[in-house]
């Protein structure tokens, strides 16, 4: 098996990912990009792990999925409770922080 | 017990701090307190005097300096070598000796035989040789260092100490009784009591004392109680006055102990412990003339808490006190102190003043012959039953003194014995008469007379009393008394054996005065209108029980029937070394016996049969003369308080006055330009420049660094984002390069 060919798929997603998080304004579009990066991790722990004939990619994998879950759970919510008051999930808008 | 005696002075302190912190909650307000742990002081007296009693003779007594004496008159110079060499050889015997009971001590029951043998030969001419004395007993433990120094704090328990502890536990016990009752309502009981213990633990400190440090202890602490208790009711002027009085008169004594005491420190060989300082004196290895400074400044000590001439004025002003107090101040504590000092330290006296000389003429003798005098003639003018008493005890005190200054150790530490006993007998007899009898009045001319038929209890054992002070066979006081006289007269004192009779003839007369102006005639005042009562049980037992004790106590060294067991007893081997013990003497016996009986007839003849001249006074103007130079007690206090305080008190107060407008308010108004000088110097530069500076200088920049990192905080989250991709990045880059 070639290691070279997952790692190789996971850097694109993980590409596509920081992309999506760094230059789009939609936010539900930014929090499926994060999904993208995670997946990203998530493939190259699996590939590790069964490169390495270990469990402990697997597992790490599944904690991963697990927390990205809840992860997105929240931010969804954000980002609902951001629309409700704006009408708009721009993020550029959404600069209250600034200082 | 003996080495474990260190808990006596230990019990009264610590019920001193149980009356102090719960005795309010009691019912007895801790009074219950005080009468308990004197109780278990004084069997443990008792417990230490048996197995001292019961302890072996290991010490051999040996006289040296008797043998000297002869030749000292022939030749000083030579006897002083012979002195020394004998002393040292003592020294070296004494030390084996030591030694030799540590090891058990065989063979001393043979020693103990031929003493008694020896003892039937020669009963007159003083101790034989190869009597046995109890070695003291010494346990002590390190108080502190200092400079290389190491000063032991520790018990010495000897016959004097053993003696003391007996008579002061006795009285102390029988004192707390007598004031459970005469104090019964005082609002301040529990403070009373409180003092009343301290006060005990510092004679208990003072006697047991194994080194002269721990002795100033004690004898300061007794100070202190002594001015609490005197001024106990200091709501009035008077009684406040009295206590501070009592307090700067022995003060004044006091700075003589502190100067003794440190310049024997230095010329004894750098030690305060008593054995050493004594075994030195008397071996002759301190400078002379240097000892005789020190005995000096002790005697000074002496004559400042043991009320002796001229400084005695403050006793009868602390009559002021409860009239337990005055007992206790009178018969056990605090006056006896200067006694005890003097016995303690006896080689000091011994051979500062040079007392085995016998040439007629000693410093310590003189004060203690001066003061049997002057203090006796003014007891016959005194209206106050109280402050006849303590002229009486100035008096006797001035016996004590002169028998310890004329050589008669055994004498005067038997006198202060037997004096306590009966002293505190008539003190707390003229405490019974004032609380049941003439209404808390203590004027004899006044508010008493008549009261033998009311208070038979406290009219027997007074009269009994009286009659020991007076030195009327067989009572206590005869046999003490009698014992100074021969003292006085076999040690080439024959001045200080005349003192002596006419002390007896006068102490009788004042005493058989005192008698009739409180028990005969006819009532008067407070006597006559207030239905006077016998008193109850807490005060007529000690009455009882002191008249009891001051007629058997004299029995202890009744010479004439051949018994001397107060000497064998009591008297320390450092003592026996030096005096010589003379027997029974008749014709002395009979003078002293005369002188008293004499007293008592004049007086009696006088007051009694109304016999002799009357209204003196009014009808002799050198009689009304003497009567009033006796009245302001020859003027001393007039002397004290306008000539020496007003003296000194005006200079001192213009000095004062001075040194407070030049040199201290100098310095105030000096520190004051200072401190403005400084004050604007640090406003206008340290405040104004340095302080303010920095604290502007932080807003300043923490100011700027904000404006200038606000331009990075743009509230957008994907910039920061951004940053932190970018930052990981270039972690990733540097980890990759350089590992």
């Amino acid at each position: 098996m070639l290691l070279n060919q997952f790692l190789f798929l996971s850097a694109v997603l993980f590409c596509c990912g920081i992309y999506g998080v760094l230059a789009r304004k939609n936010g539900v579009l930014v929090l499926m990009s994060v999904e993208l990066i995670l997946n990203a991790v998530n493939l190259n722990l699996v590939a590790f792990g069964t490169y390495n004939h270990t469990v402990a990619g697997q597992v790490f994998a599944l904690f991963v999925i697990a927390i990205a879950a809840a992860e997105v759970g929240v931010g969804l919510a954000i980002v609902l409770l951001i629309f409700r008051n704006r009408r708009s999930v721009d993020l550029t808008e959404a600069d209250l922080m600034k200082g | 017990m003996l080495e474990n005696a260190w808990v006596i002075p230990a019990i009264p302190i610590a019920s001193f701090f149980l009356i102090l912190f719960f005795g309010k909650r009691f019912p007895s307000k801790g009074a219950s307190i005080g009468v308990l742990a004197l109780c278990a002081c004084f069997v443990l007296s008792l417990a230490t005097a048996y197995q001292w009693v019961q302890r072996e003779g290991t010490l051999p007594v040996e006289h040296a300096p008797a043998a000297g004496h002869a030749a000292e008159k022939t030749d000083d110079h030579a006897a002083e070598k012979t002195d020394d060499h004998a002393a040292e050889a003592d020294e070296h015997a004494e030390e084996a000796d030591e030694h030799a009971e540590d090891n058990g001590a065989p063979g001393t029951t043979a020693a103990v035989n031929d003493e008694d043998v020896a003892h039937d030969e020669e009963a007159v001419q003083g101790e034989p040789e190869g009597e046995l004395k109890r070695a003291p007993v010494v346990n002590s433990v390190r108080w502190f260092e200092i400079g290389g120094i190491e000063v032991e704090a520790g018990i010495l328990i000897d016959g004097l100490s053993v003696a003391l502890l007996v008579v002061v536990s006795t009285i102390s016990l029988l004192v707390h009784l007598f004031s459970t009752e005469y104090l019964r309502d005082d609002r301040r009981k529990t403070h009373y009591f409180a003092a009343l213990s301290l006060f005990t633990s510092g004679m208990f400190i003072l006697v047991t004392s194994s080194n002269t440090l721990q002795m100033l202890f004690g004898w300061e602490l007794m100070g202190l109680c002594s001015f609490m208790l005197i001024g106990h009711w200091w709501e009035d002027k008077e009684n406040s006055s009295a206590a501070l009085k009592a307090f700067f008169t022995t003060r004044t004594g006091d700075i003589g102990l502190l100067v003794g005491v440190s310049m024997l420190f230095f010329i004894a060989g750098n030690t305060f412990d008593v054995g050493t300082i004594n075994a030195n004196a008397l071996a002759g290895r301190i400078d002379e003339g240097l000892l005789t400074v020190a005995a000096c400044a002790l005697l000074v000590a002496v004559i400042g808490k043991s009320a002796q001439f001229p400084l005695h004025t403050w006793l009868p002003d602390a009559m002021a006190g409860p009239t337990p107090v005055s007992a206790l101040i009178h018969a056990a504590t605090m006056v006896v102190a200067g006694v005890f000092l003097i016995a303690r330290l006896y080689g000091v006296f011994w051979h500062g003043f040079d007392l085995g000389a016998g040439d007629g003429y000693s410093p310590v003798a003189m004060v203690g012959g001066v003061t049997v005098i002057i203090a006796a003639l003014l007891a016959f003018v005194q209206a106050d039953i109280k402050k006849v008493l303590a002229y009486s005890t100035v008096s006797q005190l001035g016996y004590m003194v002169m028998a310890l200054g004329v050589g008669a150790w055994t004498a005067g530490v038997f006198h202060l014995f037997t004096h306590a006993f009966f002293k505190a007998c008539l003190f707390l007899g003229a405490g019974s008469v004032a609380h049941s009898g003439s209404h808390h009045s203590f004027d004899m001319k006044a508010d008493m007379g008549g009261l033998k038929k009311h208070m038979p209890i406290t009219y027997a054992t007074f009269v009994i009393a009286s009659l020991a002070l007076a030195g009327i066979p067989p009572l206590a006081g005869f046999w003490s008394k009698d014992e100074i006289l021969v003292g006085a007269s076999a040690n080439g004192y024959p001045l200080f054996l005349w003192v002596g009779v006419i002390g007896a003839f006068m102490t009788a007369a004042y005493m058989t005065r005192c008698v009739y102006l409180t028990f005969h005639g006819e009532p008067r005042g407070a006597a006559a209108h207030h239905h006077p009562h016998e008193s109850p049980w807490p005060i007529t037992v000690p009455l009882v029980v002191l008249a009891a004790l001051s007629v058997v106590a004299g029995l202890l060294n009744a010479v004439a029937f051949d018994i001397d067991l107060f000497a064998d007893w009591f008297e320390p081997q450092f003592v026996s070394n030096v005096v010589t013990h003379h027997g029974f003497d008749g014709k002395l016996a009979l003078l002293g016996t005369t002188a008293g009986v004499l007293g008592i007839v004049t007086s009696g003849l006088y007051y009694f049969r109304n016999f002799g001249p009357r209204r003196v006074t009014e009808r002799s103007a050198v009689a009304r003369a003497g009567y009033t130079f006796l009245a302001n007690k020859y003027y001393l206090d007039r002397l004290y308080t306008d000539g020496v305080v007003g003296g000194i008190k005006g200079p001192l107060a213009r000095l004062a006055y001075w040194i407070n407008q030049n040199v201290i308010d100098g310095i105030v108004n000096g520190a004051g330009a200072l401190a403005g000088v400084l004050g604007r110097f640090s406003y206008n530069v340290i405040d104004q420049r340095v302080i303010d500076g920095a604290v502007n200088g932080a807003g300043v920049s923490a100011e700027a660094g904000g404006s200038a990192l606000r331009t990075i905080q743009t509230g957008r989250v994907q910039q920061y984002a951004a940053v932190l991709f970018g930052a990981v990045v270039v972690f990733a880059v540097a980890l990759w390069q350089f590992t």
